[in-house]
């Protein structure tokens, strides 16, 4: 082999590997998107239990919250797809239905999903505490439904304090999906590997995958940059 | 006493968060010196020295604090609370507590606006989503309240950019929006720069003229002597002391009343 580039292999259509790329590189997204929004869900539902459930609830979650951040998450990604597709088959068999088969997408959905959520619930703790009590104890005291309260007071309020962690989860979450190749999900980590196989040009196809993964954080920056602008908009600036 | 009653604590309250001293309203009831009447009107100045209890008592009208034993009413409607373990009161009765708190404002020392949202939205918020008010009628309202208020031209800023006196007239105008029973102002000044207290000061007297029924916890004992129509005395949690404020000011018959008055004027 004397060259490492030959950008004809990048082209769209076959012979050229970009099509595969670009929907390898759009499975890794949705697999971020859909498992941070799930991280966001149970991170919520699991700070307000932290702070405001009985002893049982909050023993539970730190439970949960401790797995998450103890075991190491390629250890967790192959725990919850490989038992946790079984479990499911069983108790479905188990229930007169057929066995059951999670997509890998669904799958891996829910995996990083519960892994950003035991970080996520840490981070909306924190964030939450940091609202000067004043604030929600006003909300009360003007008779708000304490769902209400989460809705238009505490989650608004606590979101300039959540934004810098939760960004760095986002971060996290869009390289995440590429422990998901061990379950051979094809997103882009893995679509790059067989490319990159079949065509001997690694450099190359790596360095692609790479430009990829660079450009999405990129936007993302831009993004969360703009949001946390507007999270902050009634704040007085630190500096 | 003819005119319909308004709020009333009656009891005993032993706070139990650690930092505060321990302070109670003690029974029995019916003594004046354990019971407070607001009648419709009644601007009622609560005073007393620091770690009196004058915030809990005030807050125990809305539930902010519960007490821990006793009853509170609210035009005639009394808290349903029932004994917690530890022998403390719990309430029993969650969406009666809202639907009351719904009609009694409270102005707190720091403000505690919601600074995610502008001066409009603030006042606005609670008609629209705790009352169910229309949009375009709480818009107009709250636009009037803060003309009133002085703030007309400030109701797209957000408050951590006000002067507090400016945060402490919005908050009153998000208190008026509701169309209060009866307005529980925890001292309203004490937060502000000394040359703030007067425009806060002159809005409460300005409620004060309209004869709302308000309950004051202020350090301003000029302001209470002159705007009050009775004022309770308390230390050490129970009411020492209670009269129209020629009484209380004029003729104090307590020893603490007297060694206080002499200490604050």
């Amino acid at each position: 082999m004397t060259t490492v580039f030959d950008f004809s292999l990048l082209a769209y259509s076959p012979p050229g590997w970009g099509k595969v790329l670009l929907v390898g590189f759009l499975r890794s997204i949705e697999l971020a998107a859909g498992g941070y929004l799930l991280g966001i869900l149970i991170g919520i539902a699991g700070a307000s239990g932290k702070l405001y459930g009985n002893k049982v609830v909050r023993d539970l979650l730190e439970i949960y919250t401790m797995v998450i951040r103890a075991v190491p998450e390629l250890v967790l990604m192959l725990l919850f797809y490989y038992v946790g597709t079984d479990l499911l088959s069983r108790a479905s068999s188990a229930m007169g239905f057929g066995g059951v088969n999670i997509d890998g997408l669904t799958a891996g959905i829910l995996v990083i999903g519960l892994v950003q959520g035991g970080y996520a619930t840490e981070v909306f703790r924190g964030a939450i505490l940091a609202i000067p009590r004043g604030q929600i104890e006003a909300a009360h005291a003007f008779g708000m439904p304490p769902g209400k309260v989460l809705r238009r007071v505490t989650l608004p309020a606590m979101t300039p304090h959540a934004l810098p962690g939760m960004a760095n989860l986002w971060m996290i979450a869009t390289k995440d999906t590429a422990l998901l190749a061990v379950i051979d999900f094809s997103e882009l980590t893995l679509v790059t590997r067989q490319a990159a196989g079949a065509t001997q040009y690694y450099i190359m196809f790596f360095l692609a995958a790479g430009v990829l993964y660079l450009a999405l954080t990129l936007v993302s920056n831009f993004a969360l940059r703009r949001f946390e602008r507007h999270a902050r908009r009634g704040l007085v600036p630190a500096r | 006493m003819g005119a319909p009653r308004d709020e009333r604590t009656n009891g005993k309250r032993t706070c139990n968060r650690d930092t505060r001293p321990a302070q109670a309203i003690r029974l029995p009831r019916g003594s004046e010196r354990y019971s407070l009447t607001a009648n419709q009107g009644d601007i009622v100045a609560i005073i007393g020295g620091s770690g009196s209890g004058k915030s809990t008592l005030l807050r125990c009208i809305n539930l902010l604090e519960r007490p821990t034993s006793g009853e509170v009413a609210i035009q005639g409607e009394t808290y349903r609370l029932r004994s917690a373990r530890h022998g403390d009161l719990e309430i029993a009765d969650r969406r009666q507590v809202q639907r009351i708190r719904a009609h009694l404002g409270m102005v707190f020392q720091n403000f505690n606006l919601w600074p995610h949202r502008t001066v409009l939205e603030n006042v606005i918020e609670v008609p629209i989503h705790v009352l169910g008010m229309k949009r375009d009628e709480a818009i107009h309202r709250a636009e009037g309240l803060l003309d009133r208020v002085g703030l007309g031209s400030k109701k797209d800023m957000y408050p951590s950019f006000m002067s507090g006196g400016q945060q402490q007239r919005t908050a009153i105008a998000r208190v008026l929006a509701v169309d209060p029973l009866a307005i529980l102002f925890d001292e309203p000044t004490s937060a502000l720069d000394p040359e703030l207290v007067g425009e806060v000061l002159a809005v409460i007297r300005d409620l004060a003229a309209e004869h709302r029924t308000m309950l004051l916890v202020t350090h301003e004992m000029a302001f209470a002597r002159d705007v009050a129509s009775h004022v309770v005395f308390l230390r050490e949690g129970i009411i020492e002391e209670q009269g129209p404020p020629e009484q209380i000011f004029g003729d104090p018959r307590s020893p603490h009343l007297k060694q206080f008055i002499s200490s604050v004027a």
